[in-house]
């Protein structure tokens, strides 16, 4: 079981989300049956393919409350705020067992950005949840055909925190490797996990995440693991922002932003803050270990959107990692230009090269 | 700016930092520190942020002022106090940063 962070009780919330017929429901049945995610209620935004999803999944718990409106941006705010207000107020009530975590399902075409937000952003919610992982299911029968298609699949898998890669047993071999690179690409700070619909998923895809004490130095490593990414595609780290790569998909763009001295937290909370202000819409997903002045231990900030999470703290830093960096997916964005601002606002001497780093 | 991006959270905002981020001044005087640094950063666009009982004051170099409680309102208000905006990735605002630092 996950560790409490700092004596937080708040409930977990995990987003699941992907594209129709990507297996998400399926998922959700199997990881629904371990023992360890019984206390589990689970809320479906319906859309679309009006009952099915939900028929299916209503068989495994009875703790569930269908969304009436069909999704989209801010239209789901008031929703799903009152659907996890009223979960929260029967279970403390008695009406309904106490629950621990709570799943949303998103409908296929969802981008689940704006679910993060109503959770993070709402001062009700946020007292009484916390955002945990992001699961994006995508299907090797139809996923690079989705990714390619549709900017809202995309979406989804830029801002997972798991990627699963389903259905492999139904497609041609050569077509899985092809996909987990584009997901690796779009997303290098995520974890891929490839699970057919006759494997039992691990607890862990929902338990282990970045407010688990104990899976916090894991977490990050992960996290940093997208600058080995840049250096694996390229065989080198400095990679020029402007050269064609495999990073580019549409024009969402995965990068690494890294700070070489200590930064002073009013100042990266000032620059980052202006970016989001004006740019936050683009930038899909955050996830950084800093440097900060005056502290020994590293900072963990993350973020999805416009919304960015109270930074934690880290117990040490991890092996061979010194100093800040910061991986960034955003759509739209020049990452040398990004970078440059990055260095000017905190104080850091541009780079010689001019060159941002690509994860 | 969509409902949800203002939808700002009071003095718990991020910018705010946490325990990760504490530098064992005072709340106050950790508050006036941050706004000399900030003030490093919003003096050439005109800004001036001072602390004031336990929240910040903005103001405009037109003379208009606002009371903000965290750092991520200084943007969203600083728009509306001048009528313009303000973009980190602005190349002519980082050729002036990189020509002073």
């Amino acid at each position: 079981m996950s560790a409490p962070d700092d004596g937080d009780e708040r409930i977990t919330a995990n987003v699941l989300t992907g594209f129709l017929g990507a297996g998400k429901t399926s998922l959700l049945k199997r990881l629904l049956a371990l023992p360890s995610l019984s206390g589990t209620a689970v809320i479906i935004n319906e859309f679309g393919e009006v009952g099915l999803d939900h028929l299916l999944v209503e068989a495994i718990d009875d703790d569930i409350v269908l969304l009436k409106s069909g999704c989209i941006c801010c239209n789901i705010r008031t929703d799903l705020k009152t659907a996890l207000l009223s979960l929260f107020e029967r279970s403390r009530n008695g009406e309904i067992p106490r629950f621990s975590r709570i799943v949303i399902e998103t409908t296929g075409i969802a981008d689940p950005a704006p679910i993060v937000a109503t959770l993070s952003a709402d001062p009700m919610l946020r007292h009484h949840f916390r955002v945990g992982n992001i699961v994006t299911v995508v299907d090797v029968p139809n996923g690079l055909t989705n990714l390619d298609a549709y900017s809202e699949s995309q979406r989804q898998v830029a801002v997972a925190d798991r990627i699963i890669v389903s259905k492999s047993d139904i497609a041609p071999a050569e077509d899985t490797p092809r996909l987990r690179a584009r997901l690796e690409a779009l997303n290098p700070a995520a974890e891929i996990l490839e699970l057919d619909e006759t494997m039992q998923p691990e607890d862990a895809l929902f338990v282990r995440d970045i407010h688990d004490i104990e899976a916090r130095g894991q977490e990050v490593a992960r996290w940093l693991q997208a600058e080995t990414h840049a250096q694996d595609h390229h065989g080198h780290a400095h990679h020029h922002a402007h050269e064609h790569d495999v990073n580019r998909h549409g024009d969402i763009r995965a990068f690494v932003l890294t700070g070489d001295a200590p930064l002073s937290w009013a100042r990266f909370g000032l620059w980052l803050s202006m970016l989001l202000n004006r740019h936050g819409g683009e930038i899909l997903r955050l996830k950084g270990l800093l440097d900060i002045e005056g502290n020994d231990s590293p900072v963990v900030v993350q973020g999805v959107q416009h919304l960015i999470h109270k930074p934690m703290h880290l117990d040490r830093w991890p092996e061979g990692v010194h100093g800040t960096h910061i991986v960034v997916i955003a759509k739209g964005l020049d990452p040398a230009l990004v970078e440059r601002s990055f260095r000017a606002f905190n104080d850091l001497a541009p780079l010689a090269d001019g060159l941002a780093k690509s994860a | 700016m969509c409902g949800l991006c203002g939808a700002f959270g009071g003095s718990d905002h991020w910018t705010g930092g946490s325990a990760a981020t504490a530098t064992g001044l005072t709340p106050a005087a950790e508050r006036q520190a941050r706004a000399r640094i900030a003030n490093q950063i919003l003096k050439p666009y005109g800004l001036t942020l001072d602390e004031w009982a336990g929240r910040f004051t903005l103001r405009a170099r037109n003379g208009k002022t606002a009371i903000i409680d965290h750092f991520g309102a200084i943007w969203p208000e600083a728009e509306k106090l001048t009528g313009r905006s303000f973009d980190p990735l602005d190349p002519a605002d980082l050729d002036r940063m990189e020509g002073i630092s």
